[in-house]
């Protein structure tokens, strides 16, 4: 029952609400109980309120407020753009866009393909069943 | 309430404008080499300009013109009148006045074609007998409709015209670059009407009425065979394309309209 992720800073953590929605940003200072100093490498640094930010488990080793440059080298260091794509709610994240995303056509192949697989298992089911069967 | 100067000036600005035209018309065959006649009066504010009327005067010369022609602006005779035609009092009064619609002189540009809609376009349409077909665009006719075709082998819609309204466009294209669409108008498809076979006899009236079937015309046939045979090429040379554009478009469980991309 013990928290396992926290505010602190160089906690990465994925915006859920606002103009930012959807990317992923480091917490590098607290501004009071509610907000927190936010900052991406694409963005400029803002405050933000925690009910905005889900956090992750990844975690930067950057002092408080540290300069763009200095946050920049400690992201790449700390490789979060990888761990996040490798992390299974990353992965759900890619997948989620690239379903929205889907032309009608791709769509279509789509359905095709489940159509197939699930062919190919039903069949090699049946050859199961008929191998302890027989 | 108008002061003596103004009347004055109107006065003065229709013999100038009368002038000018004729001066112009003078200038006509020399006008190719000349180039636009520019103001030498900047506008300060809307409205107002930088030089007085006697400024303006001294400036375009027109005391040099007047000094040239003896003291006054040259003036030339118009042409002379045209005799009219002899207008005839008319045979018939009518006993009311009738009024006269205005004419209406507009002419229709075909509807804005959709940025989304190209030639080769896969269109899904939406209402009609082949309501949820995905269906080749081909081109936009002079009246706004859109020229389609299923392909009729794949999917059984023929060459037929379609509201830009009444159809979603998707982003898949088909290449049409062999296809030639340059016979179809939008005469192409008007009905042909037998009026002159309406005039019945009482006794034809009260038979069973069973208009002639008319078969559907062979050289119909002959065009859609033609302009199928390129694009089906040009669709079977992309995989699933094929089925893709057999098959209907329906909304299943969970599909949301507004969040599809097409």
């Amino acid at each position: 029952m013990p928290f396992k992720r926290y505010v602190e800073v160089g906690r990465v953590a994925l915006v859920n609400y606002g103009k930012e929605y959807g990317k992923l940003v480091v917490i590098v200072d607290v501004v009071d109980q509610n907000r927190a100093l936010v900052d991406a490498p694409d963005m400029i640094r803002c405050q933000m309120n925690f009910k905005r930010l889900s956090l992750t488990d990844i975690k930067i080793n950057i002092r408080r407020s540290p300069k763009k440059s200095i946050l920049i080298k400690a992201m790449e260091e700390a490789d979060v753009k990888n761990k996040w794509e490798n992390s299974s709610w990353g992965r759900k994240l890619i997948v989620q866009k690239r379903r929205a995303s889907l032309n009608d056509f791709d769509r279509f192949k789509l359905m095709l393909a489940k159509i197939k697989r699930a062919g190919l298992i039903r069949r090699e089911l049946a050859e199961l069943k008929k191998g302890t069967a027989a | 309430m108008y002061s003596a100067s103004t009347v004055f000036i109107c006065g003065r600005e229709r013999a100038k404008t009368r002038v000018c035209r004729s001066v112009e018309s003078e200038m006509a065959p020399e006008k190719e080499k000349k180039k636009p006649r520019v103001t030498r009066n900047p506008e300060l504010i809307k409205g107002i300009r930088k030089y007085s009327k006697s400024k303006m005067y001294h400036k375009r010369g027109l005391w040099a013109i007047k000094e040239k022609n003896g003291g006054a602006f040259p003036h030339h005779e118009g042409k002379p009148a045209e005799p009219k035609p002899e207008e005839k009092p008319p045979k018939f009064y009518p006993a009311d006045d009738v009024k006269k619609p205005l004419k209406n002189k507009k002419k229709h540009k075909p509807t804005k074609l959709r940025d989304t809609i190209t030639p080769g376009t896969v269109l899904i349409l939406l209402a009609g007998r082949f309501m949820g077909k995905r269906v080749v665009f081909l081109k936009q006719l002079p009246s706004g409709l859109l020229l389609i075709t299923g392909p009729f082998r794949i999917n059984g819609v023929p060459l037929r015209r379609v509201s830009q309204a009444y159809v979603i466009a998707t982003s898949t294209k088909v290449d049409i670059s062999e296809v030639n669409v340059e016979k179809f108008e939008d005469k192409y498809f008007s009905k042909k009407s037998d009026k002159k076979k309406n005039k019945k006899d009482a006794n034809e009236f009260f038979d069973a009425e069973k208009p002639e079937k008319q078969k559907f015309p062979q050289e119909k046939k002959d065009d859609q065979k033609t302009v199928d045979a390129a694009l089906i090429k040009s669709i079977e040379s992309v995989p699933d394309l094929k089925a893709y554009l057999g098959a209907r478009f329906s909304l299943k469980d969970g599909m949301k309209p507004h969040e599809l991309v097409f």
